[in-house]
C-alpha cells in the first residue's frame, strides 16, 4: 500500500459516518491498529531497499513505482504464503472434478493449512496469557512453559511403547499439560506467597527452561536422540495427533486445530459461566474485594497461573504431538511476547484471542513466503507485532490519527499494579 | 508481650539459617576433598599495574573446616544472643558460604581472587547500568519494563555508528541517542496516553527486539563492515592504578566502566540532595501533593524516562564497545529484568542497586571460572544461575521492600 | 476596601454535569466564610477552579480588587492564595521541611538543598502562629492532628492570605477542633481571610462570620451565623425540611449474637491497634463504636470479619468461636459486613451491579449449581434488590463504577442486608453521600435492629452514633474508654472521651471546678 492509497483510506473513513452498532465500532479500533502497523511496515521496507533509493535516483515516478513494487511484492508474497494462489486453487479444483485426481487441490491449499497450524499453539499461548490477564496476572513465562511441556510432552511421546493410540496421544496431551502447568504454578505459589511479580519470575523461568531444555536434548544429554543431532527420539506413531490430509505429506494440519477451538469454548465457559471463573476474574479485578467476599485469592492465583501455564504447554504438545514429532533443540523465539499481542489484541476474550491467532498465524505462514520470495527478514513481523500492540494498548493514537469517535468506555482487563502488590 | 516472642522465633530462625549454610560446608563441600589438597587464592594479575603482593596458599579442608566453625560460632551466638544487624551477619555467612564453594573448586588448583572480583564488576556493569535506569524511572512512579529493549537498541546503535565513523565515542553518543529515544517513546505511551506501564514496556521490547534484528538481518550479517566497532581500551588511573587487588579491579577500567561508577554516585546526590531529586521523589510517593505545589508532574516524569532511557541505552553500549566489539540479536539476555531485580533488592537507591548487581555479576562470572575448574556441574546448569538467583532474591526481598507510593499509576490531571 | 476575594458567575462544565451554576461570592479580609454544602453540591470544585487545579468555562475571579487570571497552583499561590485539602497532600516518607519547602526549595551552592534555612522558616512560623512541629520528624510518623499544622505551615510560608480549608474538622476529636478554632483565630488576627468548607452545621455556625450553601452547584442561599439554626442551614442544603433526628422507638435487645473478649489486634508493622478489648452486641440493639479514625476501629472491624487475624483474645458468634476464621466463614455464619472503604474493599467498580449483588453468594445455591453460575436466578436477584432497595440506575447491566457514591453504598446495603443474618458490622456507613442516602441507610439499619439483629455501627461522626445508636463504645488510642447507654452520653463526655480523657478524671475536674467556684 502506497502512501497515496493509504491517505485516500483515512479520507474514507473521515467521511464515513460511524456506525452506531457498538460491536461495528470495536471492532474497528483493532482493524485500524493493524492496517496502520502493516503501513508502517511497509514504510520500514520500501526504506530499507536500496533498489528504491536506485531508482529515485532516476526519477521521482521511478522510485515511487519502485517503491510500489517492492511493497506489493513483499506483501503479495506474505498474502501468497498465506492464503494460497486463487488461481492455483482453481486449477487444483478443475482438475480434480475432471480427472478425480485430487492432489494438485489439496497441495494448493497448503498456505491456508500453514495459517492455520501456525495459528493453532498461537490459540494455545493467547488464551494462556488472555486467562492470565483476567485474573490480574502477566504471564510471560509462555516461552518456558512451551519447553518443559515440550519436554514432558515428548517424553511419554517415545519412551512408552505399545499402547493404543486412544490411550496414548491423550496422555502425551496431558503430560503437555502438566509440565506447561507445573512451569506456571511456580511464579503463581512466588506471587502468592511472597509477592514477587510474575513479570520477573517468568521471564527468569524462561531463561532457565531454556537452558534446561538445551541440557536435556544437546549432543549427549540424557534426552537425546543419539545421532549426533541435539534432537530428541521421535515419537511412537500411537501418540501422533491425526492429520486432516494425511496424504499429502506437506501439508501438516492436524487435530490440534479443533483442540484449539475447543479450548477456547473452554476458557469462555470458565471464565463466564463458572463460580471459578468468577474468582479468577474478580481476583483480577479487585483482589481486596475478593478477600472481603471470602475468596481464597492465594489459591486462586495458583490455579489461574497453574491453567495458563497448562494451555501455553499444549501449544507445545500439538507442535510435536502433530507436526514436528520430536523436539528439536530449544531456540529463542520470542513466542511468549507474541502470546501477549494476541492477548491484547483479543481483549482477553477467548473468542477475541482465536481472531487474533488466525491473523498472526497468517502473518507468519506468509512471512517465510516473504523472506524466501521477496527477500524482507522474518523479523519485520516483529516490527509489525510491537507496532500493532502499541496501537492497541494506546488506542487514542488511532482515533487521533484517523478522526475517530471515542467508543465506550469498555472494561480495562489488564491492570497495571506495582511490585509485591496482589 | 506478644510481639516479643514474633521476635525471638524470628531470631531462632536466622540463627538456624546460620548453623544450615555452616553444614552445608561441611556437608557439600568436605567430602570431595582429600587432607592434602592445598587451595592456593592468587591475587596478583598478569598486566596489571598493581604491586605484587603473592597468593594465599591453605590447606583445602583446613579452609572448609575454618570457615564452617566461624559460621557456626556465629548461629550459636544467634540463637542465644542475637546480633542486632541480622543482615550484616547473614551477610558475612553466605560470603563465607561461597568462600568455602571457591575453596572447594580450586582444590589442588589456583582461583584468582582478583581476577574474579574484575570478572565480577564487569559482568555487574550492565546490569547496574539497567538498575539506575529502573531507578530513574520508577523513583518518579513510571515503571520500566522496556529496559532490556532500550539497552538492545543501545547496543545496536553504538555497533552501527562505531563502525561506521570507527569512534567509540560516536558509538557511545549513539547508544545515549537510541536509549533516550526510546524512553521517549515509553514516556508518551505512559505518560501522555496513559497505557499500561507494562504493556508499553513490553511493546517497547518486541519492537526493539524486531528492529534491532531487521536490521541486523539486513545490513550487519550482508555487510561486515557495519559490524567492527573499535572497542574502549582500558585506562588505569595513575597511582590508584597501583593498588593491590583494588588497583586491576576498581582502577584500570574503560571509559563505560568509569561512567557506571561515577553514574551511580551522581544519581544518589541528585536524588537525595537536590532540587530535582527532591521533586522527583516526591512525583514518585504522591504526584497530587506535588502537583498541588505547582510542581509539573509530567515534566518531571518525561525528564527522568528519557534520562532513564539513555542509562539503559549506555548499557547496551557497554556490552559491545566493551565488550565483545559486535552485534548480535538478542545479546542482551535478560540483563534488562535482572536489572529490574537489582533495583528492587537495592531498595530503589543507587548504591543499594550496585551492590545486589555485584552479587548477580558474581553469578554471571562463575560460569567461566567454573569451566575452567573441571567443577562437575554442566554449563547449561551454570548459565541458570543468574536467572535462579535472581529468583531466590526476589521471593526473599519483595514483600519487605518498598516501591515509590505511586508506581504504576499514571497521572490523572482533571 | 474591596474584598479580598470575590467570585463572579464561576461555572464549570463536567460531561453530563453541570457541577458550578454561575456562582457568586465575596469573602472580606480578616473573616472566616463558611461554604456549605452536601457531598457533590459543588463546593470542591469551586475551590479547585480558585486554586487552579481546574479552570473555569465562565465566570471571573477578582483578588483585592484585580481581575485574577488563575492557569494552576502556582498562579494561585503567587496571589496568595493556599489550600489545605480534605485529604492531606502530604507526602509521607519526607520530613515537615522537605513537605514544605517542596516547589520552592532553599538553594545552597546553586545546587544543594538547603534543609536548615527552611527548618529555620518554618520555626518562625511555628511560634509566630502556635502552630507546633518538629521540622525533622517524618511526616508519615506524625498524627493527622500535627500533619494539619504542617499543611497550614505550607501555606503560611508561601505567604498565603486566603487559606481554603476543606473540610478540616474530619479527622479531629473535638478538643482538637478547639485548638483548630484557636489557630484560626490567631490567623485572623494577623488579618487572613478564612474560607471554610464544611458540612458540619455546628461547627459552621461557631466560627464563620457569613455563611453560602450551595445546592446541585448553585447558590442555595446566603446566610448570617447569628440569623440561623442548624435546621435552617440543613434546609438550604437539601431543600426541603430535613429531620435531623433519626425516629426509632426503644431498643427491646435480647440475647448477646456478638462476644468480644481481650480482643488485641496488630496493625501495621508492630504497632498494636486494638488492645484488650472486650464487649458485647446484643440481637435487637445497635451498638455504636465512636472515635476519631485511626484510634483501631478499622483494624477492629477487620479482625472481627476475617479479614486481620487477631493476636490473642476470643471472639463468638452466636456462642461459636470465629476468632480465627476466615471471612467466608464468618460471613455464613450470619454475618453481614458494610465496609468503611466501599469502592476498594466492598464492590467491583467494573463488574455490573447483577455481578456486585452475588459477591458473597456466587458459590452457594441457587445462585450457582455445583461449579456453574445461574444467570436467571442472579438477573433475577438484580432486579428484584435494585427495586426494593431504590438503586437508581438504569438497567441491572450497568457497571458499578458509573455509579454515584450513594447508589454504590445501597447496592452494599442491598447485598447485604437483605440476608437474614443476625450480625450487621456497618463501618463508616454514610461516609461521602447525600442527605437522602443517608436517611435510607439509617432507616434500613433501624430496621435490620428491629428485625432482631445486632448491628454494630463505627463512625467518625458523632452525630450518626448518638441518632442511631442504643449503646455507645467509644474507643481511644486502641482501648475501650468507656461503654455508656446512649441516655447518659452527652457531646462533651463523649469528646473527652475520644480524646483520652477518663471519665473519672473529668468527673474530678469537675468537682474541683465546682468547688472552686
Amino acid at each position: 500500500m502506497s502512501e497515496k492509497n493509504a491517505s485516500l483510506k483515512a479520507t474514507q473513513k473521515k467521511t464515513q459516518k460511524p456506525r452506531s452498532r457498538g460491536r461495528w465500532r470495536t471492532l474497528l479500533t483493532p482493524l485500524m491498529a493493524i492496517v496502520t502497523a502493516l503501513i508502517l511496515g511497509a514504510v520500514v521496507i520500501v526504506v530499507t531497499d536500496t533498489s528504491v533509493y536506485d531508482a529515485f535516483g532516476e526519477g521521482f515516478g521511478a522510485g515511487l513505482g519502485r517503491a510500489v513494487q517492492v511493497v506489493a511484492s513483499a506483501y503479495g508474497a506474505l498474502f501468497a504464503g498465506a492464503f494460497g494462489d486463487p488461481a492455483r486453487m482453481v486449477r487444483g479444483l478443475s482438475t480434480w472434478i475432471t480427472t478425480g485426481d485430487g492432489r494438485a487441490w489439496v497441495q494448493s491449499l497448503y498456505p491456508i493449512t500453514e495459517t492455520l497450524r501456525y495459528a493453532t499453539p498461537l490459540i494455545f499461548a493467547g488464551l494462556a496469557v488472555a486467562l492470565g490477564f483476567r485474573g490480574g496476572l502477566f504471564n510471560i513465562g509462555a516461552e518456558g512453559q512451551y519447553f518443559i511441556a515440550g519436554l514432558t510432552t515428548v517424553f511419554v511421546g517415545y519412551a512408552l511403547t505399545g499402547v493404543p493410540w486412544f490411550i496414548h496421544a491423550p496422555l502425551a496431551l496431558l503430560a503437555g499439560i502438566v509440565g506447561g502447568a507445573i512451569w506456571g504454578v511456580i511464579p503463581g505459589y512466588l506471587k502468592a506467597k511472597t509477592g514477587a511479580h510474575e513479570v520477573i519470575n517468568t521471564i527468569m523461568l524462561n531463561y532457565i527452561a531454556f537452558r534446561f531444555a538445551e541440557y536435556m536434548l544437546d549432543v549427549g544429554g540424557p534426552m537425546a536422540r543419539g545421532d549426533g543431532r541435539p534432537v530428541s527420539p521421535v515419537i511412537q506413531p500411537a501418540a501422533q495427533l491425526a492429520q486432516f490430509f494425511p496424504s499429502n505429506p506437506n501439508i501438516r494440519f492436524n487435530l490440534g486445530f479443533i483442540l484449539a477451538l475447543l479450548a477456547a469454548v473452554f476458557v469462555y465457559w470458565l471464565l463466564f459461566k463458572t463460580t471459578i471463573g468468577y474468582e479468577i476474574r474478580t481476583v483480577g479485578q479487585n483482589p481486596r474485594a475478593a478477600k472481603y467476599s471470602g475468596m481464597n485469592v492465594a489459591r486462586t492465583v495458583v490455579l489461574t497461573m497453574a491453567l495458563s501455564g497448562g494451555l501455553a504447554g499444549l501449544a507445545a504438545s500439538h507442535d510435536i504431538l502433530g507436526v514436528i514429532g520430536f523436539m528439536p533443540n530449544a531456540f529463542s523465539s520470542g513466542y511468549g511476547f507474541d502470546a501477549i499481542a494476541l492477548a491484547l489484541l483479543g481483549n482477553s476474550h477467548p473468542f477475541g484471542v482465536v481472531l487474533a491467532s488466525l491473523l498472526f498465524g497468517a502473518l507468519q505462514a506468509g512471512a517465510r513466503n516473504m523472506q524466501g520470495i521477496a527477500r524482507v527478514p522474518l523479523d519485520l513481523t516483529d516490527i509489525v507485532q510491537g507496532l500493532i500492540i502499541i496501537f492497541i494498548a494506546a488506542p487514542a493514537i488511532i482515533r487521533a490519527l484517523y478522526r475517530l469517535r471515542t467508543a465506550e468506555g469498555g472494561e480495562e482487563v489488564v491492570m497495571t499494579r506495582g511490585w509485591g502488590q496482589m | 508481650m506478644n510481639e516479643n516472642l514474633n521476635n525471638t522465633r524470628r531470631a531462632r530462625t536466622w540463627g538456624i539459617v546460620f548453623l544450615v549454610f555452616a553444614a552445608l560446608m561441611l556437608i557439600l563441600f568436605l567430602p570431595g576433598t582429600t587432607g592434602s589438597q592445598r587451595t592456593t587464592f592468587a591475587f596478583d594479575l598478569e598486566l596489571s599495574q598493581a604491586l605484587p603482593i603473592g597468593n594465599l596458599t591453605f590447606s583445602t579442608q583446613g579452609g572448609l573446616y575454618l570457615l564452617a566453625v566461624l559460621s557456626i560460632f556465629l548461629g550459636a551466638w544467634q540463637l542465644a544472643k542475637g546480633f542486632k544487624q541480622v543482615y550484616l551477619i547473614l551477610g558475612a555467612v553466605v560470603l563465607m558460604f561461597v568462600l568455602a564453594f571457591l575453596a572447594w573448586a580450586a582444590r589442588d588448583r589456583s582461583m584468582n581472587m582478583t581476577g574474579m572480583l574484575q570478572a565480577t564488576l564487569l559482568r555487574a556493569v550492565p546490569i547496574t547500568l539497567a538498575a539506575l535506569s529502573g531507578v530513574m524511572c520508577e523513583r518518579c512512579a513510571v515503571i520500566n519494563i522496556g529496559i532490556e529493549g532500550m539497552m538492545l537498541t543501545g547496543a545496536f546503535a553504538s555497533a552501527l555508528l562505531g563502525s561506521l565513523s570507527q569512534s567509540t565515542w560516536v558509538g557511545l553518543l549513539a547508544a545515549l541517542l537510541a536509549g533516550g529515544l526510546m524512553g521517549a517513546l515509553l514516556a508518551v505511551l505512559a505518560i501522555r496516553y496513559k497505557v499500561n506501564q507494562i504493556i508499553a514496556g513490553t511493546a517497547i521490547n518486541i519492537l526493539a527486539t524486531g528492529l534491532t534484528s531487521y536490521f541486523s538481518s539486513r545490513y550487519l550479517q550482508a555487510i561486515p563492515e557495519l559490524n567492527r566497532p573499535p572497542t574502549f581500551r582500558p585506562i588505569p588511573l595513575p597511582l590508584l592504578s597501583r593498588v593491590p587487588i583494588l588497583g586491576p579491579v576498581l582502577f584500570t577500567n574503560t571509559v563505560p566502566v568509569y561512567l557506571m561508577l561515577i553514574l551511580v554516585i551522581v544519581i544518589h546526590v541528585m536524588l537525595f540532595y537536590t532540587r530535582w531529586g527532591l521533586r522527583t521523589r516526591a512525583v514518585g510517593e504522591h504526584p497530587k501533593a506535588a502537583d498541588t505545589l505547582g510542581v509539573n508532574v509530567f515534566k518531571t516524569r518525561y525528564i527522568n524516562v528519557i534520562l532513564g532511557g539513555m542509562v539503559a541505552g549506555l548499557g547496551g553500549a557497554y556490552l559491545v564497545l566493551s565488550s565483545v566489539a559486535r552485534f548480535d540479536e538478542n545479546m542482551t539476555a535478560g540483563r534488562g529484568f535482572i536489572g529490574l531485580a537489582a533495583m528492587i533488592f537495592g531498595k530503589w537507591n543507587p548504591v543499594g542497586s550496585l551492590g545486589s548487581s555485584l552479587i548477580f555479576g558474581f553469578a554471571d562470572s562463575l560460569r567461566t571460572n567454573l569451566a575452567i575448574l573441571r567443577v562437575p556441574i554442566p554449563s547449561q546448569f551454570l548459565l541458570m544461575a543468574p536467572y535462579l538467583v535472581t529468583m531466590i532474591v526476589l521471593a526473599g526481598v519483595v514483600g519487605r521492600a518498598v516501591a515509590p507510593a505511586a508506581d504504576g499509576e499514571p497521572y490523572e490531571k482533571q | 476596601m474591596p474584598p479580598v476575594l470575590e467570585l463572579k458567575g464561576i461555572t464549570k462544565r463536567f460531561p453530563g454535569v453541570l457541577a458550578n451554576d454561575h456562582i457568586d461570592l465575596t469573602l472580606e479580609e480578616g473573616k472566616v466564610l463558611a461554604l456549605l454544602g452536601e457531598n457533590g453540591a459543588g463546593k470542591s470544585t469551586l475551590m479547585n477552579i480558585l486554586y487552579g487545579l481546574y479552570t473555569q468555562d465562565e465566570g471571573e475571579i477578582f483578588v483585592r480588587g484585580q481581575k485574577a487570571d488563575i492557569n494552576g497552583p502556582g498562579d494561585a499561590i503567587a496571589l496568595g492564595i493556599g489550600m489545605v485539602h480534605q485529604h492531606f497532600m502530604l507526602v509521607p516518607v519526607l520530613t515537615v521541611t522537605e513537605n514544605v519547602m517542596l516547589g520552592m526549595e532553599s538553594i545552597k551552592n546553586k545546587l544543594f538543598l538547603d534543609r536548615e534555612v527552611a527548618a529555620k522558616r518554618i520555626h518562625e512560623i511555628s511560634e509566630q502562629y502556635g502552630l507546633d512541629v518538629d521540622p525533622y520528624a517524618l511526616v508519615g510518623d506524625l498524627p493527622v492532628g500535627i500533619q494539619q499544622r504542617v499543611e497550614i505551615i505550607k501555606l503560611l510560608y508561601r505567604q498565603a492570605d486566603i487559606l481554603i480549608l476543606d473540610e478540616p474538622t474530619a479527622v479531629l476529636t473535638p478538643q482538637e477542633v478547639r485548638g483548630l478554632f484557636q489557630v484560626i483565630r490567631s490567623l485572623l488576627a494577623k488579618d487572613k481571610s478564612i474560607i471554610f468548607i464544611s458540612h458540619k452545621l455546628k461547627e459552621v455556625l461557631e466560627i464563620s462570620d457569613s455563611i453560602v450553601v450551595l445546592r446541585g452547584g448553585r447558590v442555595a442561599g446566603t446566610a448570617l451565623p447569628q440569623e440561623s439554626n442548624e435546621r435552617s442551614l440543613a434546609s438550604l442544603m437539601v431543600g426541603r425540611e430535613v429531620i435531623l433526628t433519626v425516629a426509632k422507638e426503644k431498643a427491646q435487645p435480647k440475647d448477646p449474637v456478638l462476644e468480644v473478649e481481650n480482643l488485641t489486634v496488630k496493625g501495621e508493622g508492630a504497632h498494636i491497634a486494638v488492645r484488650d478489648v472486650s464487649f458485647n452486641v446484643r440481637a435487637g440493639e445497635i451498638v455504636g463504636v465512636a472515635g476519631v479514625q485511626g484510634n483501631g476501629q478499622t483494624e477492629l472491624v477487620e479482625s472481627l470479619t476475617g479479614l486481620r487475624p487477631p493476636q490473642s483474645g476470643v471472639v463468638r458468634l452466636l456462642g461459636k468461636d470465629v476468632t480465627h476464621a476466615s471471612p467466608r466463614v464468618i460471613t455464613e455464619a450470619g454475618t453481614s459486613h458494610v465496609p468503611e472503604d466501599r469502592q476498594r474493599d466492598g464492590l467491583v467498580l467494573s463488574y455490573p451491579i447483577a455481578d456486585n449483588l452475588i459477591l458473597n453468594t456466587y458459590y452457594l445455591p441457587p445462585v450457582a449449581q455445583g461449579m456453574v453460575l445461574q444467570e436467571p436466578v442472579i438477573k433475577e436477584r438484580a432486579e428484584r434488590l435494585v427495586a426494593e432497595y431504590d438503586v437508581r440506575t438504569p438497567s441491572i447491566l450497568t457497571s458499578a463504577g458509573s455509579l454515584s457514591g450513594g447508589n454504590q453504598q445501597k447496592v452494599i446495603v442491598a447485598r447485604e442486608l437483605s440476608r437474614p443474618d443476625q450480625l450487621v458490622v456497618a463501618s463508616q456507613p454514610t461516609r461521602g453521600l447525600d442527605v437522602g442516602s443517608i436517611e435510607y441507610i439509617h432507616s434500613q439499619l433501624i430496621r435490620k435492629r428491629d428485625e432482631g439483629a445486632a448491628v454494630l455501627v463505627v463512625s467518625a461522626e458523632l452525630d450518626e452514633i448518638l441518632s442511631l445508636a442504643d449503646r455507645i463504645i467509644v474507643m481511644f488510642e486502641g482501648r475501650i474508654m468507656d461503654i455508656l447507654p446512649v441516655e447518659n452520653a452527652t457531646r462533651e463526655d463523649l469528646g473527652l472521651l475520644m480524646a483520652g480523657v477518663h471519665s473519672d478524671e473529668h468527673r474530678a475536674d469537675v468537682a474541683v471546678a465546682k468547688e472552686a467556684a
